[in-house]
């Protein structure tokens, strides 16, 4: 996926500007950076979700846009802070609807199978006949988890999956993330705040300031004291732990 | 299994009410006379009790899957043709067909009605989504609002053309006006719902939300907007026909949904048998009341339909249901599309 002097611009001011970015394959890259930076924005872009002023996302060297959606909703599947999805469905017909792309309205056989294999790979089984406003906010999640694994994309977007989880809860979202890459080998693009959790769990790391891309590169290219300090505004201690950059500030 | 079985037990309860209803009226019908060829029972029974039995089931049908698509679609579970002002523009478009074609037929004014439905429906969500309300009651509460103001202008223009009381016809729904040659518009309902049907994973991936609809491929605003016109034309050929029924779309699908779930695959066929049994046995009851006079049925679901109306607000307040996001554990509220019922409680 190649993005190109991607701009997105709110009643003139440019809220993403100009940002060049080369996502590599089968790995798990994250964006950070302070509030406003435009992440969430860019994310919206490469997803189509968000409608682009100018610049180009390439896709399978494909623009985005010229993508039909139903061919791109089986290679890029996104789940982002708005699925706020109120409704009585069991786990099994969320699932379900990873399907959708594929056949439609009638699930087939191996459309089945799949499902069974979302649902076991995410440990649901136990529910997967429960309405999903019974369970518990974890088991919530695994479930719109386990509807994208049964989308079957090669790539997965997810906006600030962490976001009011505790730390356990986070903690296993971070798992299951790493898990889809190296077991399934997705792509996958993280919108994050937490900036120790794309240190531990990510193979890149992009930090966006004031719509700009600040850095890019692998974790320790970019989890310097120097680089964070310049990118937050505040000061940063970086320590090693299983041999892994993770910060401190204060 | 257990789904199935809701199904079965609806569908044969549905079935005898209907048997009953044709032999319960002013004129006594027996199936003794009619199997001696009675001529002038056939009559009534060809005439008027069949098409009123087939009338009730196409709005109970019709009615209950209007509701439950709008619904799905506003993701409110308080929007309904009643609430959502589906029922009052059918009236001004029943009005407009009087005043400025007074010779219409009944194929015209169901054309207006049509027209003026899918329109005041269009903007009332088209509005509701501008404005983005994040209270659950509010969304239906600005639908009555605005189905007022459009009552409104139905009445005043009414009483400026001396219209009153040929509108009052479609005020109060009734279905002592059903016979042969008079309601065949109400059929509509059935090709309407089989679509409706086809369309139903589509109608529960919009009612997800618009990021959730693009995952998915699916083209939020066309479904969006066809499924609002599905039920705004079911609505409408059963105002045209047997006038205002309120409550019924409101209610039927809120309570399948209790037991069965948001799933429209497993629960659209429960929720229009369940409509078609609740307007059958409100139709009986009008016929039975004050016999050998009826009420109009519209009486009868104002009734029945306010107490289960509250009892169903309480259940709702009582049991206010999780969101289920990415971020997990429903804290956060609820986000700006969002408006459940629950949605306020969760902050």
């Amino acid at each position: 996926m190649q993005i190109k002097d991607l701009t997105k611009k709110y009643n003139g001011n440019p809220v993403v500007d100009s940002v060049d970015l080369e996502i590599p394959k089968g790995k798990v890259i994250s964006f950070i950076g302070p509030n406003g930076a435009g992440k969430s924005t860019v994310m919206g872009m490469i997803s189509r979700l968000i409608a682009r002023d100018s610049g180009l996302v390439a896709f399978d060297g494909t623009d985005i846009e010229k993508w039909k959606s139903k061919e791109l909703s089986k290679r890029l599947a996104i789940l982002t802070q708005s699925n706020n999805i109120q409704m009585k469905l069991t786990v099994r017909e969320l699932v379900a609807f990873g399907r959708f792309p594929y056949s439609g309205n009638r699930t087939t056989k191996e459309d089945e199978e799949i499902i069974q294999q979302a649902i076991a790979y995410m440990e649901l089984e136990e529910f997967q006949d429960r309405f999903i406003d019974e369970l518990s906010g974890g088991q919530r999640q695994r479930a719109l988890i386990a509807m994208v694994i049964a989308q079957d994309t090669d790539y997965v977007l997810l906006d600030e999956p962490t976001n009011n989880l505790d730390i356990y809860h986070a903690t296993n979202m971070m798992k299951i993330v790493r898990r889809l890459c190296d077991e399934l080998g997705k792509t996958i693009i993280l919108v994050l705040h937490e900036i120790n959790y794309a240190a531990f769990y990510s193979d890149y790391i992009c930090a966006f300031v004031d719509g700009k891309v600040a850095k890019f590169g692998t974790v320790k290219e970019v989890m310097t004291k120097e680089t964070l300090s310049e990118i937050y505004k505040v000061d940063f201690e970086i320590l090693e732990i299983e041999g892994k950059p993770l910060s401190i500030y204060y | 299994m257990k789904s199935r079985l809701l199904t079965i037990i609806l569908a044969v309860t549905l079935f005898l009410l209907a048997i009953l209803s044709l032999f319960v009226g002013v004129m006594d019908i027996n199936l003794a006379s009619l199997f001696s060829g009675d001529a002038k029972q056939w009559e009534i029974f060809i005439v008027s009790r069949l098409p009123r039995l087939l009338a009730i089931l196409c709005t109970g049908v019709g009615m209950s899957v209007a509701g439950l698509i709008m619904q799905q679609l506003c993701m409110n579970k308080f929007v309904s043709p009643t609430t959502g002002a589906t029922i009052s523009s059918a009236q001004l478009g029943i009005l407009l067909a009087l005043l400025f074609m007074p010779g219409s037929t009944l194929w015209g004014r169901a054309m207006f009605a049509f027209a003026t439905a899918i329109l005041g429906t269009w903007l009332f969500v088209w509005f509701i989504q501008r404005v983005k309300f994040k209270d659950v009651v509010m969304v239906p509460l600005v639908g009555i609002m605005f189905g007022n103001v459009i009552g409104g202008i139905t009445n005043f223009l009414a009483y400026k053309f001396e219209m009153t009381q040929a509108l009052s016809s479609w005020l109060v729904g009734h279905f002592s006006l059903v016979i042969k040659g008079r309601y065949e518009i109400v059929y509509l309902v059935v090709p309407l719902v089989i679509i409706a049907f086809i369309f139903a994973n589509h109608f529960n991936i919009v009612g997800m939300g618009k990021d959730f609809s693009k995952n998915l491929g699916v083209n939020y605003n066309v479904i969006l907007f066809m499924g609002l016109t599905i039920a705004a034309v079911i609505t409408a050929s059963v105002v045209v026909v047997v006038g205002a029924i309120s409550y019924i779309g409101l209610i039927v699908p809120n309570v399948v949904a209790m037991f069965k779930g948001d799933k429209i695959r497993g629960t659209l066929v429960d929720t229009a048998l369940f409509g078609a049994i609740f307007v059958l046995v409100c139709d009986m009851i009008g016929r039975v009341v004050i016999a050998p006079y009826e009420l109009p049925i519209e009486l009868i679901v104002g009734i029945l339909g306010s107490i289960l109306f509250i009892g169903l607000l309480l259940y709702r307040l009582k049991n206010g249901r999780k969101a289920i996001r990415l971020t997990g554990s429903g804290t956060t509220g609820c986000g700006n599309s969002s408006s459940h019922l629950d949605g306020g409680n969760q902050t």
